[in-house]
């Protein structure tokens, strides 16, 4: 069984890496987007300064959002999603090891383009290890929350659209102490009870969300 | 104990239009049927519901004699599911895809068989997206020769396949059974299968219903 799951972790990031521009292009994305607020606000450094974690932390959620519809979309079309229901491990193991690969595809490059981005934004030098750090927790409950909606708005028409008007609003307590977990960095405040909420609502995801997209999976095979 | 798989007064509802009611089977060892009907009478809902990947509105689909929707990834185990879509990735390579599939079903498989069987062989590195649709086809069936299930659901597996390639899939069927495997295959053009009974599920259309031209 677990080698089961470890294929299908497997395939989907060889399917991936073959594609190539997956990654690429949800890289520069966020690069792009990311870059843009500077020459929208001006280059004052007090200004990016301030803006800098929340910025990062925004355009990532938006760049999670552009990669989810594919977790599950063309497993759905070619037929797989069937093979993959009929296998030998659950249902929900075998979302999770779909969303690590999403994670890894997806999560991964955002949590290694941050700090780079942060140099633009003229973050605080203080808040670097906080940024990567509140990432690293915080991308994969992206990932989690985000399997859910893709489930959801399986086989539906436009569902790119659809995913983001489910899923963005839950993604908005990650921001929320994603941002104060940088901001409280920066200004020398107690960053654990942001980082411990924040683990909390991983550890929170990480059963849920597969129960739940592993039910709504079962669902849209009617 | 020998398997069997049986459907009992089954009535399958789908959208707001009864497909088929009072549609009773039993599959037991070494049997083939050949499920028969006009366009939307069912076949593929049937076959989907053998496979408990849709379930029935009322009625009971059994694995000796235990309800399959009870756990369908151990029903999952015995059974072979090849539907219109091929299941497979363009991207990966045949030896891939196959082994891939394989893994998900067994913790052993046999893909030189396999490949073998559907005369792949030569083409075992190629990826997908470079192969033929009857080629792909092939790919999909060589699955069930990769890790053995019991039993063979095949929606349709004929289309697009050569004659060549239709002998390959009887040859397969006959083994399978030989072996004491099922095999239920949903088909409109004449396949010669030995000792095969066929079913015809457009008679468990719904009494008084009109005729469904084309839908499917």
């Amino acid at each position: 069984m677990i080698r089961a799951l470890i294929q299908i972790l497997w395939r989907d990031l060889r399917l991936s890496l073959r594609q190539g521009s997956d990654v690429a292009v949800l890289v520069t994305f966020f690069v792009i987007t990311v870059s843009l607020f500077p020459f929208a606000v001006g280059p004052e450094p007090v200004i990016l300064e301030r803006i800098a974690a929340g910025v990062i932390w925004v355009t990532a959620l938006l760049a999670t959002m552009l990669s989810l519809d594919r977790l599950f979309q063309s497993d759905f079309d070619d037929g797989s999603l069937d093979l993959l229901i009929m296998s030998s491990p659950p249902l929900e193991l075998i979302v999770l090891a779909k969303v690590t690969a999403h994670w890894l595809i997806a999560g991964l490059p955002l949590i290694i383009a941050a700090p780079f981005l942060a140099v633009a934004l003229r973050l605080p030098a203080d808040g670097y290890l906080f940024l990567i750090a509140v990432m690293t927790i915080g991308t994969p409950t992206l990932s989690l929350v985000g399997a859910v909606g893709a489930a959801l708005t399986l086989g539906a028409r436009r569902s790119g659209v659809l995913i983001s008007l489910l899923v963005l609003p839950l993604f908005i307590p990650v921001l929320i102490f994603g941002v104060a977990a940088i901001d409280a960095g920066i200004s020398g405040l107690a960053v654990r009870p942001h980082l411990l909420i924040l683990g909390a609502m991983l550890i929170a995801a990480l059963p849920l969300a597969p129960w739940a997209t592993a039910t709504a999976l079962r669902q849209s095979l009617t | 104990m020998p398997s069997s798989l049986t459907g009992n007064d089954l009535v399958c509802i789908r959208g707001e239009r009864t497909v088929f009611e009072g549609l009773s089977f039993s599959i037991g060892e070494s049997d083939a049927i050949v499920l028969r009907g006009a366009n939307g009478s069912g076949k593929s809902t049937l076959l989907r519901l053998m496979a408990g990947l849709l379930h029935p509105y009322s009625g009971v689909v059994t694995w000796n004699k235990l309800d399959i929707s009870q756990d369908i990834h151990t029903h999952g185990a015995n059974i072979h599911y090849v539907g219109h879509q091929d299941a497979i990735k363009p991207l990966l390579t045949v030896a891939e895809n196959l082994s891939f599939a394989a893994s998900l079903k067994a913790s052993e498989f046999n893909l030189r068989n396999a490949l073998e069987a559907f005369s792949l062989i030569n083409l075992t590195d190629l990826p997908v997206r470079l192969l033929s649709a009857g080629q792909r086809r092939r790919l999909a069936l060589s699955r069930l020769i990769a890790s053995q299930a019991p039993l063979w659901l095949l929606d349709e597996p004929t289309v697009s396949l050569d004659g060549g390639a239709v002998t390959m899939l009887l040859s397969a069927i006959a083994a399978h059974r030989a072996g004491g495997g099922m095999v239920v295959v949903a088909a409109h053009g004449p396949l010669n299968l030995p000792y095969a009974s066929e079913f015809d599920v457009g008679a468990f259309a719904p009494t008084g219903s009109v005729d469904f031209e084309g839908a499917s």
